[in-house]
């Protein structure tokens, strides 16, 4: 008999198979919305194990999501010659490795942004990630061959609502069960008290680059399947700003907070489609929301204790 | 050598912006601990109360050009406090990335009121100070504009110093800096400090985009964020809550970047500051003139 | 008869300090130290304000890196170590300001202690095949059994910062005990207690050592705690140790009533 934690991920695979097999009846915007909840919630997730339970101000998950997209992007059209016929023909298997490719492409990326980050803390380590960030966004923006700045088009529209909510589905799998467990504490160990952590034994050194490591693979993966969504990808649309959106839809659901955090992003993505009626006033909205939000519930709509607050 | 003399004006000019916008960081940081995203929006908030302001007076004259400089100032200064009492007062006291995540919001809301009120596109800025270019027989070009600077620069850096050093309130405020509790304890109205603290750094945001904007004519809503990042690695270049260091600091970026340029890396201007930003982070994070300070355990 | 000292040497030593110096630029916190703790001993460092007492206990668990002389445990150098290295070597610790991880339960903050001596991986949380359940729950009957023993278990699943003091103090003493240590450091742990909780700590610690058969070594600025538990006392001042041996040799030594002198005269001590 499996685990709990299996059985409930299989199930909700088969559920999300089940409604996917009816795409086709289904409203095509809806179905856009839907999509995009489904990335949205694996880059939330994934960010909130950087975040929330490790307690690294990382704000430049986007650029993750970036070279995920754009590695994903290039195998399935400036290389799909090559790659197709060595998998059979199969699209889907295509796919299936052009993301994992972007995956790891983000992970390593997670990993070069992780390392020299180890000593900094709080607003230090944000600005860092954040400059990290841009500079993914920059070198993107300056390597003709995958398009420069006017970006990569044509991209085969491979991703679905299967895709974009099985990854979901994984992504949340693999964060809640890493986290839920003696191990898992670990992490939250290294975001409550760093020095307290290591006097107990734990080295906060690998957990803070498991973390990294982690998130920026799944936040490729989400990119990935972006990619292939919405099929044209540009380096400007992952930047600071898609970088903030995510970590509002992680405090927005609660630091630390797997369940709230999946609210928050399918809240978030539903409210920015509403917001687009009112054009121009659409970021103005926005931007009040995260100010009001701070002020009243910095804890987040979904969690009922107050922020942790590192130890001085 | 000429190349190099020029390069080297070009240079202290663009860092002497930086510096003066850098000073608003480090003093909000110095007495908050705390990085004022919103801070390169108040830059852009100043060359364009400039725009504004500079339709009440007639163009190219000192007179006006000062009138507008100190106009724009005290507009910063305000919009300074006012920003501080209702988004960041609450604020007090909580955790950083709290305060970080509003900051990051009164910025975004300042981009993008700024288009909504005056518009997306980029507006001509309008000549403030009667303009010459000096030309000297070696091939050497200086601006008056590029003058203006160092002598506005000089100005209010001298100005600061002896509001930091020489006044009450200046005493106060490096009290602040080293010790909340005990500035309070000893009768310092911290909540004044503060909001002056922040109109001082907002008013010199404002000096430094109505200097840029006199250099590099063309505002628009976002103009703020490149030159606002730029300024913040230079504060913490210097060691952040450090006055002099913010100064130092502006210069040096200011010249780092010119460099680069004259190299024939002018694509990644921009990247330069990033980098130097990671470099300083990783191997001196207190800055060139900051302390290191160890954690207690 | 063998006198205390004889017996010092005698017992293996657990931990031996040699020569040990910490200097900060100009300032020397620790100078020339040469103590040693032995196998199943109750030992206190103590001295004035300022004397210290915590840098030692920093250079051991690696915090500090000593600016010279070595530190040995079990034989082996801790010179360079990370602290998480030497905490898996079987020292643990508590603070001064207590360091609980404030929005974990009282029960995860014991239980990720026991992480250290996991058999398992990283992934096998994700995998989650039956021997990993197993250690899971081998490790909650652990922690439950650990609390139970302190009184806790009634708020295992309370935020540890909502716990009172006394309680926290408890908790974190709890914690360190669960990395299974050979040698327990304690940073103050009177500090803020009033005197029937001391009472109660002075009982604890005692029934500590003796329970799980470890050494333990204590910072403490009262007394009335060092003098009625421990074995042997390691006097410091400025650094530098000035004193050694048993409580009565400490009490009675001119130089430590001097080193007090303008500091709280410990009269307790002195007159037993």
């Amino acid at each position: 008999m499996l685990p709990r934690s299996q059985l409930a991920l299989l199930g909700a695979l088969a559920g999300i198979a089940l409604v996917s097999f009816f795409s086709g009846s289904y409203d095509p915007y809806f179905l856009d919305v839907a999509v995009s909840c489904g990335i949205n919630i694996t880059l939330a997730v994934s960010l909130n194990l950087i975040n929330g339970y490790t307690g690294q101000f990382s704000l430049g998950h986007a650029g993750f999501m970036g070279v995920g997209a754009y590695v994903a992007a290039m195998l399935t059209t400036a290389a799909s010659a090559t790659l197709l016929p060595l998998l059979g023909g199969q699209q889907w298997l295509l796919f299936a490795v052009a993301l994992l490719a972007g995956g790891l492409g983000a992970a390593l990326a997670g990993f070069i942004v992780g390392v020299p980050s180890l000593r900094l803390k709080g607003d230090y380590l944000a600005i860092v990630t954040l400059g990290f960030g841009e500079i993914i966004r920059v070198v993107l923006q300056n390597i003709d061959a995958v398009g420069g700045p006017r970006g990569l088009i044509g991209i085969p529209a491979y991703a679905n609502l299967l895709w974009a909510f099985g990854l979901a589905a994984i992504a949340v799998y693999v964060v809640w069960t890493m986290v839920n467990s003696t191990y898992g504490r670990g992490f939250i160990a290294v975001a409550d008290d760093e020095i307290a952590a290591e006097a107990m034994g734990i080295n906060t050194t690998r957990y803070k680059i498991t973390a990294f490591l982690v998130g920026a693979f799944f936040a490729g993966l989400a990119g990935g399947v972006y990619a292939h969504f919405k099929q044209y990808i540009a380096p400007q649309g992952f930047g600071f700003d898609r970088s903030i959106e995510i970590v509002v839809m992680v405090i927005l659901g609660g630091m630390g907070n797997t369940t709230g955090v999946i609210a928050a992003a399918i809240l978030l993505t539903v409210l920015g489609e509403w917001l687009r009626q009112f054009g121009d006033f659409r970021m103005i909205l926005y931007s009040l929301l995260i100010i009001v939000l701070m002020i009243l519930r910095p804890q987040g709509l979904f969690t009922w204790s107050l922020p942790r607050r590192k130890a001085s | 050598m000429t190349e190099l003399l020029q390069q080297l004006i070009n240079g202290l000019a663009l860092g002497a912006i930086y510096a003066l916008i850098a000073l608003g960081y480090t003093m909000v940081y110095g007495v908050l601990r705390f990085i004022n995203f919103a801070h390169s929006d108040i830059f852009m908030v100043g060359a364009f109360s400039g725009y504004y302001l500079a339709r009440a007076v007639p163009q190219a004259s000192v007179m006006a050009g000062v009138f507008v400089l100190l106009g724009s100032m005290a507009i910063c200064a305000l919009l300074g406090v006012i920003i501080e009492k209702l988004a960041y007062r609450p604020l007090r006291g909580r955790s950083t990335l709290t305060a970080l995540i509003t900051a990051i919001g009164v910025s975004l809301l300042l981009q993008n009121l700024g288009q909504r009120i005056f518009g997306a596109n980029p507006k001509s800025f309008p000549t403030l100070f009667p303009q010459h270019y000096f030309q000297f027989d070696s091939g050497l070009v200086i601006a008056s504009n590029q003058i203006l600077v160092f002598v506005v620069t000089l100005v209010l850096l001298f100005a600061l110093r002896h509001i930091v050093l020489n006044t009450r309130i200046g005493t106060a405020m490096r009290a602040l800096s080293f010790n909340p509790t005990a500035a309070s304890l000893v009768g310092v109205n911290n909540d004044r400090v503060i909001s002056f603290t922040f109109a001082l750094g907002s008013a010199l945001a404002a000096a430094g985009g109505i200097l840029y904007a006199s250099n590099y004519p063309s505002i628009d809503p976002l103009m703020g964020t490149l030159p606002g990042l730029k300024a913040f690695v230079a504060a913490v270049l210097g060691g952040i809550g450090n006055i002099a260091g913010a100064a130092v600091g502006g210069l040096v970026l200011g010249l780092v970047e010119t460099t680069v340029v004259a190299l024939g890396g002018s694509t990644y201007r921009d990247a330069v500051a990033f980098a130097v930003l990671i470099l300083i982070l990783l191997l001196r994070p207190n800055g060139l003139l900051g302390k290191r300070q160890a954690e207690k355990v | 008869m063998v006198t205390a000292a004889a017996q010092g040497k005698l017992m293996a030593a657990l931990l031996e300090l040699s020569d040990c110096t910490l200097r900060f630029g100009g300032l020397t916190a620790v100078g020339n130290l040469t103590a040693s703790v032995g196998e199943r001993s109750l030992m206190a460092l103590i001295g004035p304000n300022g004397a210290g007492k915590t840098s030692v206990f920093n250079l051991i668990t690696g915090v500090y890196r000593p600016t010279a002389g070595d530190i040995r445990f079990c034989g082996q150098s801790l010179v360079g170590l990370k602290p998480f290295q030497i905490t898996k070597l079987g020292i643990a610790r508590t603070f001064q300001n207590i360091r609980l991880f404030p929005s974990m339960s009282v029960f995860d903050n014991v239980r990720v202690a026991f992480h250290l001596h996991l058999k398992h991986h990283s992934l096998s949380s994700l995998t989650r095949l039956p021997s990993f359940h197993a250690e899971e729950q081998a490790i909650a009957t652990r922690t439950t059994e650990l609390l139970e023993i302190f009184d806790l278990a009634r708020v295992r699943d309370e935020p540890a910062r909502s716990l009172p003091y006394g309680n926290q103090r408890r908790l974190e003493i709890v914690r360190a005990l669960a990395t299974q240590p050979k040698l327990l450091l304690l940073d103050e742990p009177a500090a803020g207690m009033n005197p029937t909780e001391k009472i109660e700590l002075t009982r604890l610690i005692r029934a500590v050592q003796e329970r799980f058969a470890i050494s333990i070594l204590l910072v403490e600025h009262d007394m009335q705690v060092v003098m009625n538990i421990c074995e042997r006392i390691v006097v410091i001042d400025h650094g530098v140790k000035i004193a050694e041996g048993t409580p009565a040799e400490v009490r009675a030594n001119p130089k430590v009533i001097e080193a007090y002198l303008g500091e709280e005269v410990p009269v307790a001590a002195v007159t037993g």
